[in-house]
């Protein structure tokens, strides 16, 4: 099972046929079971159950994710991979200690991959669909995949399967959601995930 | 929150405006009147009608004029939302783009601009699964406009019942276009929705039809009773 986690303001949003429903179709088209939780319901039977999460992105004016960050205390603990889209993105800097700033992008832009990586193999420039107003400081720990003339468009933990993605892959680039649901994922002690 | 919707008569913008108010409060309807029948941005055919939309909704209508060109619009389209916000108070907007990447970039700027929320419901829902909620929903949409092979004069004026839904399934399929017609291949226009007081009926229309363009326009209309 995939867990795929709405991020947006409130349970049962509007935004959620926005941000949340076309991530949660792509995993269904890829043939895998899938469930959603908003971020404030999730509970430790879902992450236990889940093969892989994945964080989805919010409304540009929707910010209130970033009020919680104890809501997200079980990404340091949890030993699965995750793509963060945008405000997940956000979410898995700032909680391996990266920071937000100001910094807007708004329609398709070019993304360049500065980094080798299986999630983006062949794909050395693309067009992504941005839409944000923050940008990231990497955590320290973490490094650049992709980058666009505002800023980290993508990013890995060295080690561990953890992606943050700035752009939006629902919109013109479903194979980084599809790429993330079938690579073989491998933490550091050797075990794969699943 | 108080939304706007931004409506242009046809089914996606105001199937939108459903949505919306399932989970919030939407305080008007926002239009853009186009002199310009090829406008990259709103969609033309009955949009006057869009007044009779919403009295039938008992909603207040925000409407301005724009002579339609490319990007000079978008500034007719932020003044229409900007008396949104001063007469209505609105914080967001809704609209009905579904893939249209050009309509969505050029609102959630505004929207940016503007600070202001911007929903798009339909971003990216399944075609098929969309178009059957509309119809189970209760909305009766007309086409208003063909604009793409193998559509011909038949289909203007047409309901989109679940027959012309299954008609509209194997033209898609076999001719590669949007089910939803988003691409541009025919246009709507609704005479009922789940949330209209009033439908409208048309009492005179003209076609006018020649190779595979087409346009039902609607001459006169009133509000009946449900």
């Amino acid at each position: 099972m995939i867990l795929v986690l709405d991020l947006c303001y409130r349970r049962d949003s509007l935004s959620r046929y926005e941000f949340v429903a076309p991530i949660a179709g792509i995993v269904r088209r890829a043939g895998v079971p899938c469930t959603v939780r908003h971020y404030t319901e999730v509970r430790d039977t879902d992450l236990e159950e889940a093969k892989r999460i994945v964080l989805c992105g919010t409304a540009l004016k929707d910010n209130r994710f970033a009020s919680s960050p104890e809501a997200f205390g079980w990404i340091r603990r949890i030993r699965r991979p995750i793509l963060g889209i945008c405000a997940g993105m956000q979410v898995l800097s700032r909680t391996f200690g990266g920071t937000v700033e100001p910094g807007c992008e708004i329609g398709m832009i070019p993304i360049r991959r500065i980094a080798d990586d299986p999630l983006f193999d062949g794909k050395e420039t693309f067009e992504g669909y941005a839409l944000h107003r923050n940008a990231i400081h990497l955590p320290e720990t973490f490094r650049v995949l992709a980058v666009s003339e505002g800023g980290i468009q993508a990013m890995r933990h060295p080690v561990l399967p953890l992606y943050g993605v700035m752009f939006h892959p629902e919109v013109r680039n479903e194979w980084v959601v599809e790429r993330f649901l079938t690579l073989p994922l491998l933490f550091p002690t050797g075990g794969e995930e699943e | 929150m108080q939304l706007g919707a931004l409506v242009s008569g046809g089914k996606d913008s105001l199937f939108a405006c459903y949505r919306a108010m399932q989970k919030e409060h939407v305080a008007c309807l926002i239009t853009v009147v186009s002199e310009n029948l090829e406008s990259y941005m709103f969609h033309t055919p009955n949009v006057r009608l869009v007044e009779l939309q919403a009295e039938a909704a008992a909603l207040p209508l925000v409407q301005v004029e724009t002579g339609g060109e490319k990007e000079a619009e978008l500034a007719d389209l932020k003044r229409a939302i900007e008396i949104a916000q001063e007469e209505h108070g609105i914080e967001g907007i809704v609209s009905g783009a579904i893939l249209s990447v050009y309509q969505a970039t050029r609102i959630q700027r505004i929207c940016h601009g503007l600070d202001l929320w911007c929903f798009n419901p339909l971003w990216h829902a399944d075609p098929e699964a969309y178009m059957e909620d509309l119809i189970a929903a209760g909305f009766s949409a007309r086409i208003a406009g063909v604009y793409s092979y193998p559509f011909d004069a038949s289909w203007l004026g047409r309901c989109i019942d679940a027959q012309a839904l299954s008609e509209l399934k194997g033209i898609a399929k076999k001719h590669r276009i949007t089910l939803t017609g988003e691409g541009g291949e025919y246009e709507t226009f609704v005479l009922d929705a789940p949330f209209f007081k009033k439908r409208i009926e048309i009492l005179s229309a003209e076609k006018t039809y020649c190779n595979y363009n087409g346009l039902y326009r609607i001459g006169e209309a009133r509000l009946v009773v449900k």
